[in-house]
């Protein structure tokens, strides 16, 4: 199997790299590629966890009072989207490995269909909020229909200052994860061309693989910010 | 890692031992799927009930557990290389040292700064 640039050997598989030996190397190098791109993200993050982490240790009553105007049914509904996403994406991979091309354009379909009723119930959330002049830093201005549908116990709290701190951090979290997701749409987009001309299959799987594996760190990362904001 | 997913990872990466590459099996695909859904209805489930300062843990803790569950089957950590595990684990780690110290940190200060608080509004 080794063939030098300009060899022209007819076994070369169509999409090994010039240098690489094998598909089985050129697979071990790409996944832990994609590995040292997760371990940055996981630090990215990190650091938005910490700002998190320092507010919310020094203004726990805000946090407490703001956390009301989040749905969580809404929050737990979009949990669930991403697990059976994350479910349909690691099903993929196995359909890929399996040389099961309808099965991988199914799946890889139903991941991209869910990616959109992430964003769809986001854009809800979204939009809900900005109407309701629940917006970033000082400027945040509750309407006051939205401070009537808190809780009772809440409404007879008085109203912390600065609790555009909160939507500050909650626009620039989830906001950077919706990123996340759209980018995680548009490698979908792309794997299911690759995948409906029949890219891929058992020797080479590595790129349904490696966005599968950005796709788990989407659904990871949700599931922290979704108890953060939502439930506690 | 334990000994047998290391030696299983190692016959995977040279794919000697088995014809093609190793698939995740439905059952462990479904089966991580109903344990996250179970996880998720127990945080909502605890987060109803007012445990205090508990309630934050819990919340974590199961975060951590789901997460965990993802890394080792869905992203199949579980059957790789110990290299992508030690990359993984490293940036975890450091992410919490950072979080925690810098929380630790900040806490440290309250008292002062709400005394000087207090004290500057009494000039006033």
């Amino acid at each position: 199997m080794t063939s030098r640039p300009g060899g022209g050997e007819a076994a070369r598989p169509r999409f090994l790299a010039e240098h690489f030996e094998s598909l089985e190397a050129q697979l071990e190098t790409s996944t832990t590629g994609i590995w040292l791109f997760i371990a940055s993200e996981v630090l990215f993050f990190g650091a938005l966890f910490t700002a998190y982490g320092v507010w919310r240790a020094n203004h726990h009553q805000l946090f407490h009072y703001a956390q009301h105007f989040l749905d969580w049914r809404l929050g737990a509904l979009n949990t669930l989207v991403l697990i059976t996403s994350s479910l349909s994406a690691a099903w993929s991979v196995r359909c890929a490995q399996l040389g099961r091309k309808s099965g991988l354009t199914a799946t890889l379909g139903l991941t991209l269909a869910l990616a959109g009723v992430f964003l769809v119930v986001k854009y809800f959330e979204y939009s809900h909020k900005l109407h309701n002049g629940l917006t970033w830093g000082a400027s945040f201005h509750p309407s006051p229909e939205v401070l009537l549908s808190l809780p009772e116990a809440i409404r007879a709290l008085p109203v912390p200052e600065h609790l555009g701190t909160f939507f500050t951090l909650y626009y620039l979290m989830t906001g950077l994860h919706g990123i996340h997701v759209l980018v995680g749409m548009g490698l979908f987009l792309w794997l299911i061309r690759r995948a409906r001309r029949g890219d891929f299959g058992p020797g080479y799987y590595g790129p349904v693989d490696a966005v599968a594996l950005y796709w788990h760190l989407v659904d990871t990362i949700w599931i922290f910010l979704f108890p953060l904001f939502y439930l506690v | 890692m334990t000994d047998s997913a290391a030696h299983a990872s190692v016959q995977a990466a040279s794919g000697h031992a088995a014809p093609g590459p190793h698939a995740l099996p439905v059952r462990v695909l479904l089966g991580t799927a109903l344990a996250l859904f179970a996880l998720t209805a127990v945080t909502v489930a605890i987060s109803r009930a007012d445990l205090g300062a508990w309630n934050a843990v819990a919340a974590l803790g199961i975060a951590a557990a789901k997460a965990s569950l993802v890394a080792l089957f869905f992203m199949h950590l579980k059957y790789q290389g110990r290299f992508k595990a030690v990359v993984f684990v490293a940036s975890v780690v450091f992410a919490v040292l950072l979080v925690a110290f810098v929380v630790f940190d900040t806490t440290q200060y309250q008292a002062d700064v709400r005394a000087a608080a207090r004290a500057g509004a009494a000039r006033r």
